[in-house]
């Protein structure tokens, strides 16, 4: 599904040219759900612009779904640690708005609005917030804007989802809630998901495999695969083997911090 | 409805003031050529409210005339200047520049270009009014949330979109603050060019009332340009509260 051929990516900062991604390879398999992880400032953000089409390497290939990157990819929808939702817009007109920029979907919002509405409301349903479609984003918790905007980020039914680490801004039991959501999402719809984030238990607990880059420039120093059998329940964040697997994650940060 | 202190207080605070204004020129025996007593203020109204309210028709129309032009106008710029930052950086001291000229210094060209009468006073309402309109629309538009951005680009979205969907929603609190600044100079600038050159106007009405040395009737001129502010103040307050109350109500949601 996605492919980064030696991927580097510099760019002309205050202080001269900067580097944020160096000879990066990744490849992430269709319907696989990859995490990377790294200490701050890695160029974390960097992978995810570059996936999507919103900045273009300096050298090397990013390819999405067969082919090369060249502009904005538009099979991907994006949640950040924001939700940046709309206030002036009800909870279901926000998850709605994709809708009404990707290109089969805003020509027929018009004539099929109730069936995408029904959508939408199933879709709010399944992570609990049918009964707040009418709210606005101001009305609600940070927990529920959140799941309104992975909502927002599911409802055209992408074949990518980028996440830029979406629970960050969130309190351990909420997040912990979101990432059953999650799991629960890409169980039921199978899409591709990238997901940034620095929480190494949410890249054990969500993803099939887990890379680490390094500090900038930003380099993959290691790809694990994470064992554990799907489904998961929550319990595996207590299983031994789940603690040595962040454990062993947490070290090798530790390592390319010093480095 | 119950009223609350808080509604009582602005009637009250003005009634103090016209009662204190009162006694103060009864105490210190104020001659009326002075400063007159609101009671002889009030009498001049009453007196003169025929040439008042046609004075004050005359000054309401062309604030709205020239602030109708500049909602228009600012909000064209705004948007244009707004869209790039290229060209939000190199209009920007353009405009600065521009607004730093006194307007009543542009007055009497315009008198020599379009003669006595209401268009200066259109033009001057005008000039003085889009400044404000024009800085808030660009910089709501130029401080539209990254993430945001690029979560609509990644879709596929066009700057087009971006704006329709996402821009000029978002200036609405901008445009509205604006507005409310913006009709409260334009009544200045009316004001101003009908004091230099007019033949009607309370500004026009004011200065013969003075050259005649009828004081309480330049006060109650001025008494009638208070009222129409305030009013014209409130309609933009109320339009607000209506259009943008989402801005309003966002406000509290920082505890989320």
């Amino acid at each position: 599904m996605i492919r980064l051929h030696d991927v580097t990516l510099s760019y002309r900062g205050r202080a001269g040219e900067v580097t944020a991604l160096a000879h990066t390879s990744l490849a992430v398999g269709k319907g696989e759900f990859a995490a990377v992880v790294g200490p701050s400032g890695c160029g974390k953000s960097t992978l995810m612009k570059l996936v999507t089409g919103l900045i273009r390497p300096t050298k090397g290939k990013v390819e999405v779904d067969g082919a090369e990157v060249t502009g904005p990819v538009k099979i991907a929808g994006m949640a950040f640690q924001a939700a940046n939702l709309l206030p002036w817009r009800s909870v279901l007109d926000n998850v709605m708005l994709p809708l009404e920029i990707v290109a089969p979907h805003r020509g027929r919002l018009g004539r099929e609005r109730d069936a995408y509405r029904t959508r939408a409301l199933d879709l709010l349903g399944v992570v609990g917030l049918r009964d707040f479609a009418d709210r606005y984003p101001w009305e609600m918790s940070g927990g529920m804007q959140q799941r309104a905007s992975l909502c927002r980020s599911l409802i055209h039914e992408p074949e990518l989802l980028m996440l830029d680490e979406p629970f960050a801004a969130l309190d351990a039991f909420t997040r912990e809630e979101l990432w059953v959501v999650l799991r629960d999402l890409w169980q039921r719809l199978g899409f591709t998901v990238v997901l940034v984030t620095h929480d190494l238990r949410e890249a054990g607990f969500l993803a099939d495999t887990i890379h680490v880059m390094s500090a900038r420039p930003g380099q993959i120093v290691e790809t694990r695969r994470v064992a554990f059998p799907r489904p998961r329940p929550l319990d595996v964040l207590y299983d031994p083997a789940f603690t040595d697997l962040v454990h062993s994650l947490r070290n090798k940060i530790a390592e390319v911090r010093q480095a | 409805m119950k009223i609350a202190a808080e509604d009582i207080t602005p009637v009250a605070f003005t009634v103090a003031l016209f009662v204190l204004w009162e006694a103060a020129c009864l105490l210190f025996r104020i001659d009326s050529f002075i400063l007159p007593a609101p009671s002889q203020i009030f009498a001049a109204m009453v007196q003169y409210w025929g040439p008042l309210l046609r004075n004050s028709f005359v000054t309401l129309w062309t604030t709205a005339a020239g602030f109708l032009l500049a909602v228009a106008f600012g909000i064209g710029l705004g948007v244009v200047v707004g869209w790039s930052r290229a060209i939000y950086r190199g209009l920007y001291p353009v405009m600065i520049g521009f607004n730093s000229i006194p307007k009543v210094a542009v007055v009497p060209i315009l008198i020599m270009w379009f003669g006595i009468g209401e268009i200066p006073a259109i033009l001057t309402a005008f000039l003085i009014s889009f400044f404000p309109i024009v800085v808030n629309v660009a910089t709501g538009l130029a401080t539209t949330e990254p993430e945001l951005e690029d979560v609509l680009r990644a879709l596929g979205a066009s700057k087009l979109d971006i704006m329709r969907k996402v821009g000029i929603p978002r200036t609405g609190p901008y445009l509205f603050g604006a507005l409310k600044v913006a009709i409260t100079l334009a009544f200045v600038g009316a004001v101003v060019s009908e004091t230099i050159g007019a033949n009607a106007g309370l500004g026009h009405l004011m200065v013969q009332a003075g050259s005649n040395f009828q004081m309480p009737l330049v006060f109650a001129g001025l008494m009638a340009l208070a009222i129409e502010g305030i009013l014209m103040y409130a309609v933009f307050a109320v339009m607000e509260k209506r259009m943008v109350s989402w801005a309003f109500r966002s406000s509290m949601s920082a505890a989320g």
